[in-house]
């Protein structure tokens, strides 16, 4: 019964933290300037993806190299159906970006999953990959310098125009509103039996099938909602930046965003905001102090791929558990 | 397409595939021997390409670089299997990937210090600047000849070390029960130590002759490594005749799907999306054999 008061009291006290730093973020609009609120915006649009990849990553075990593919195409569906020099809906365009993600995640899974181990990190890279190129050598859609979206989509409901998204504070309370729906989204659905079965497809998938899961359909939901929430964060970044090109679904995004799971902490939530936000703010840093800003960065991932394998929340966790073992 | 231009571009489909080849057989190797994967492998392609360049600048020949650059190569990746390799390998993949992916960081921004961001080129040395006639207005450059023979070569090498010699004879020992092989008195860390470098080395080897036919550029590792990616999967992991018959069909459909013309109900599909067709060979291969052409289940 113990036990049971504990999960209760936490999941309150986990509200509460919620709550408190949703209205922390609420204010930042109101206390900084321009450069920083879209800078927090940033940080919560690669918060998102970074939640996304956690999903496969850290919940069902499955390790995704391509995970930028479904972020950049996202990107592209809003740049697409935006016509030159005039606003695309916003109502529209943003469940059009998700379902195209989805869609896309849904193709690519339908090969992927069925593959284990390395196989997965591989296939998953080369099918990121191909779309990249898809896109880069081709004039599909724009080739290798990508598409500028002129004008932001438009949210009117009839006459009515609750947010203006050439506005940066509206922006940045459109993507934490968006940011606090993937967040319960997720705790909602990991929660749920479909979650369980997930977790125990990353303890030991050949169990769950013997228990009688049909479990690629399974790692295929997976698959397909990770990618269609990676979507959001896709749609985000094109209004907030303007502009699309084949980067956003290159590897060096899909290998940043993977940095970002492991350094917080994998198989939570919390963790990949934590490492989004830790490591946008490195990038800022190390980009202040040299031109050569990359040697930084990649000395950084190797020693902490060496040095932390259970990332920062791991870090914090062993330090407060130190603490305590001191103490008490 | 007439016989002429199908055999040019077919020894040019070869050509490729054998360079891929030796790029592959590194990564392969190092997979299947040690369990590591290593995602850092293309950029040796291109530190092999920029070493080749620079030392030819300050020898003054490409055939004096050539043997430096091995030199150099391997020492480099004796060095790194030291300093970073050697944590990882009771590590997951994930974090193989990871500590690798920051390699390739490390190393892309290396080669913008010391050599720059400018595309170079180095020419084809002097001795095999020439070509071969075929008809009154066809040739075919004798130095791309000599790549695939070198190439060729080198399989025949890796072969007959790994099949016929004692220190094949360990390493394929080490790559089934390393442990074993330990408590029988083998410095596995040592032969770890080897094939490491010897991995490292062919893919530099590979991006040092490649330099004079191609551009020496930045981020010409990424290309290769993804390609060679491709291949190794639809070889097999860890098996080096998969990745030689998965290289030169990778090559072949590459090359083909560059010049050949196809049109479904006006849809142009080939040459317009030609660098996607590894991929689609890599998606049929998969749905057929999950594990590659000659890997192992999982």
């Amino acid at each position: 019964m113990n036990a049971f008061r504990n999960t209760g009291a936490n999941g309150l006290a986990g509200i509460a933290v919620l709550a408190a730093v949703v209205v922390a973020l609420a204010l930042v609009p109101l206390l900084a300037e321009k450069f920083y609120v879209q800078f927090f915006a940033k940080i919560l649009i690669m918060g998102i993806f970074a939640m996304s990849l956690d999903l496969l990553l850290g919940y069902t075990g499955l390790v995704s190299f391509g995970h930028a593919a479904f972020y950049g195409v996202a990107g592209y569906a809003l740049a697409l159906v935006t016509p030159q020099y005039q606003a695309a809906n916003f109502w529209t365009s943003l469940p059009l970006a998700i379902a195209v993600s989805g869609l896309v995640a849904l193709a690519i899974g339908f090969f992927v999953v069925r593959m284990h181990g390395i196989y997965f990190i591989m296939v998953t890279l080369a099918f990121a990959q191909m779309l990249f190129f898809l896109f880069y050598d081709t004039k599909l859609a724009g080739g290798n310098d990508g598409i500028y979206i002129d004008v932001r989509p438009v949210a009117k409901i009839g006459d009515w125009q609750p947010f203006n998204l050439d506005n940066f504070a509206h922006v940045y309370y459109l993507v934490l509103v968006l940011f606090v729906a993937v967040y319960v989204l997720l705790r909602v659905v990991l929660a749920s039996p479909f979650g369980r079965v997930l977790a125990g497809i990353k303890a030991n998938e050949h169990r769950m099938q013997s228990l009688g899961y049909a479990t690629f359909r399974y790692k295929l939901a997976c698959f397909v909602l990770a990618g269609a929430t990676a979507g959001v964060a896709g749609y985000l970044a094109a209004v907030q930046f303007g502009v699309v090109n084949p980067e956003m679904m290159g590897w060096h995004l899909s290998g940043a965003v993977m940095m970002m799971v492991i350094l917080g902490g994998m198989g939570t939530l919390t963790g990949p905001i934590l490492g989004a936000a830790v490591w946008m703010l490195l990038e800022l840093w190390f980009q202040g102090l040299t031109k050569h800003w990359h040697l930084l960065m990649g000395g950084f991932i190797v020693l902490t791929s060496l040095l932390l394998p259970k990332g920062l929340i791991g870090l914090f966790g062993d330090l407060l558990h130190r603490l305590a073992k001191r103490n008490g | 397409m007439d016989f002429n231009t199908f055999l040019i571009q077919l020894l040019n489909g070869v050509q490729y595939g054998l360079l891929l080849f030796l790029v592959s057989s590194g990564l392969t190797l190092v997979f299947g021997i040690m369990g590591i994967i290593n995602v850092a492998h293309g950029s040796f392609y291109m530190i092999g390409a920029y070493l080749a360049w620079s030392l030819a600048g300050v020898l003054g020949s490409f055939w004096l670089a050539l043997p430096v650059a091995i030199v150099l190569s391997v020492l480099i990746g004796l060095a790194l299997e030291w300093l970073v390799v050697r944590w990882l390998y009771h590590r997951d993949h994930l974090y193989q990937v990871l500590c690798t992916y920051g390699l390739i960081l490390v190393f892309e921004e290396l080669r913008s210090v010391l050599w720059g961001d400018d595309v170079r080129s180095l020419p084809i040395p002097e001795l095999l600047n020439r070509s071969i006639p075929l008809t009154d207005t066809l040739s075919y450059p004798v130095y791309r000849l000599g790549i695939s023979v070198v190439c060729l070569a080198v399989a025949l090498g890796l072969y007959l070390v790994i099949q016929k010699t004692r220190l094949g004879m360990t390493i394929r020992a080490g790559a089934s029960n390393r442990d074993m092989v330990q408590s029988l008195g083998i410095n596995i860390q040592l032969v770890y130590r080897i094939v490491f470098a010897a991995g490292i080395a062919l893919a530099a080897f590979a991006g040092m002759i490649a330099a004079p036919v191609s551009a020496v550029a930045p981020g010409m590792g990424n290309h290769v490594l993804i390609i060679c990616f491709v291949v190794v999967v639809i070889g097999g992991l860890g098996s080096v005749k998969g990745a030689l018959i998965a290289s030169i069909m990778l090559g072949l459909v590459d090359t083909f799907g560059k010049v050949l013309t196809l049109q479904v109900g006006g849809l142009k599909l080939l040459p317009e999306l030609s660098s996607m067709t590894v991929y689609v060979l890599m998606a049929v291969i998969l749905l057929w054999r999950p594990e590659g052409l000659f890997g192992k289940k999982f």
